[in-house]
């Protein structure tokens, strides 16, 4: 199967009670790696990541797969900053998509415990998901948007609010399913974070793309004087 | 006070000795409601998740009319049905008139729109904290139906019991489109009302009682429901 990607965006807007939110932006998401969004508060990083996403529509502009949107719809997954848990057990929650995608129910089960295992959450299987600590809830989150391997996985703030640990736990995951060659889009606000995973970095703010570019010359030596007084933990609007 | 002490008496004695009638009258109306609401349930139910789920252009309009249909009047029920089904009546055809059959359409009628109104409510909340997962998922829209029947069937039972509730204690339209006849269409309501006004007050106590108690039962259940959600055990 080809990629769906890259994904380009063209003048893409969006606006909400006559006020724009986020854009015109003009960006490509290439074919590969880690990307990181950043920015302040309010900059639109949400907004980026669902419009991508197909969880809202652009007012302007088009975004555009190398594939057709509905070859490109099902390669993608996304893990909210707080994750939704059904009314149901842990397995049945990480089950839940391949059950959707008509995968037999023991087979579905099966993967579900499988990944269960990986999480260290084997005991839990049972357990109703909303039970869970804050940072095994992530977990699944991150648990139930792989278990599609999808192409592309957006995640908005996964890791605010835990600590150290369930944070490694999430990036190690983030970790592996980069090395296997999965597209990644991380919105944060965890500089850290960022340094540790980013291969790109988009930096929004007011609502548009401000500067975008390899991590590593972005952290070294941003071109803009926001992203500098932004990367100096400045205060910037 | 003789009379009425007399009266329980006298009922008690019916219940105890399961009086063939009194059973008879008990069983078609539990058929009769239960029926009802199976039917009203399959209606409702999804009508109220489409609503959810779906944004559309009727949608409001629809809402605020399942609203307001749930204080209809069932005597304006009853009413309404009798002219459809009698023999002048479009429907005068199929016959159904003073038959179970009609009285079990007059009690849909009168629970679709609550069940309806009472699921889309749950369902609404539901929605709220699943949409972005199940957008982003892609599930079909019957998958999120299904998804969400399946997630809220604990508030769905507690409608549904709430709906029986409302259908077996009901009289103002089964009497008229059933008719009352004995041995056919007469139920704990509509014998009751003719009972009493009949004054064999021992009869029209002991379906009473039996009413009463199928009420508090009914109670019961949906008190254990609602503490077993609150709990979180499904
Ligand atoms: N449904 C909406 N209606 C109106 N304005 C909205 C809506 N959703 C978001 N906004 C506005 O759009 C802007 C961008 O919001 P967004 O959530 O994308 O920012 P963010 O960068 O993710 O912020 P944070 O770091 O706080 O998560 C904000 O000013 C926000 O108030
Ligand atoms: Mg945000």
């Amino acid at each position: 199967m080809s990629s769906i990607l890259p994904l380009s965006l063209r003048k893409v807007s969006l606006s909400r009670g006559g006020k724009r939110i986020l854009g015109p932006i003009d960006f490509e998401l290439g074919g590969r790696g880690l990307s990181v969004v950043i920015g302040p508060n309010g900059a639109g990083k949400s907004t980026l990541l669902r419009l991508m996403h197909g969880l809202e529509r652009p007012s302007e502009g088009a975004l555009a797969w190398a594939v057709p949107l509905k070859n490109a719809r099902k390669a993608q997954a996304f893990v909210f900053q707080s994750p939704v848990m059904l009314r149901r057990s842990l397995v049945e929650n990480l089950a839940f998509p391949l059950r959707l995608s008509g995968r037999p129910r023991t087979e579905a089960a099966k993967v579900a415990m499988d990944w269960a295992a990986r999480l260290g959450l084997s005991g839990q299987g049972d357990q109703p998901a909303w039970q869970l600590s804050r940072g095994e809830r992530q977990k699944l989150a991150l648990a139930r948007a792989l278990i599609t391997e999808p192409e592309i996985l957006f995640l908005d703030e996964p890791t605010a609010s835990l600590d150290g640990h369930a944070t490694r736990e999430i990036e190690a995951l983030l970790g592996v399913a980069r090395d296997r060659g999965m597209r990644i889009v991380l919105a944060t606000h965890d500089m850290g974070q960022a340094r540790r995973l980013a291969d790109e970095v988009v930096f929004l703010l007011g609502g548009s793309l401000h500067e975008t570019g390899p991590a590593k010359a972005f952290f070294h030596g941003p071109q803009t004087a926001a992203a500098a007084a932004f990367l100096r933990g400045d205060i910037v609007t | 006070m003789e009379t009425i002490l007399d009266a329980f008496w006298q009922a008690g004695r019916l219940i105890v000795a399961a009086d063939p009638a009194l059973i008879a009258i008990t069983l078609l109306s539990l058929r009769v409601t239960l029926t009802a609401v199976v039917i009203a349930a399959l209606i409702g139910m999804p009508l109220g998740a489409f609503l959810a789920v779906k944004r559309f252009r009727w949608r409001r309009s629809i809402i605020a009319v399942l609203n307001g249909l749930m204080g209809l009047p069932p005597v304006v029920v009853g009413l309404f049905l009798y002219l459809m089904l009698s023999r002048m009546g479009p429907l005068g055809a199929l016959g159904l008139l003073f038959s179970p059959s009609a009285m079990i359409i007059a009690q849909v009628i009168i629970i679709t729109p609550i069940i309806a109104s009472l699921s889309y409510q749950a369902f609404r909340e539901l929605w709220a904290e699943y949409r972005d997962l199940l957008l982003s998922l892609r599930a079909t829209r019957s998958q999120q139906i299904a998804t969400l029947i399946w997630d809220g069937r604990r508030a769905l039972l507690t409608i549904g019991l709430t709906g029986f509730g409302r259908a077996i204690g009901e009289v103002g339209a089964i009497i008229i489109v059933g008719g009352n006849i004995e041995g056919v269409t007469r139920v704990l309501t509509t014998a009751i009302t003719l009972e009493t006004a009949r004054g064999d007050f021992a009869l029209a106590l002991a379906l009473g009682i039996i009413l009463l108690m199928l009420a508090i039962g009914l109670s019961l259940a949906l008190h254990t429901l609602a503490r077993t959600e609150r709990e979180g055990r499904w």
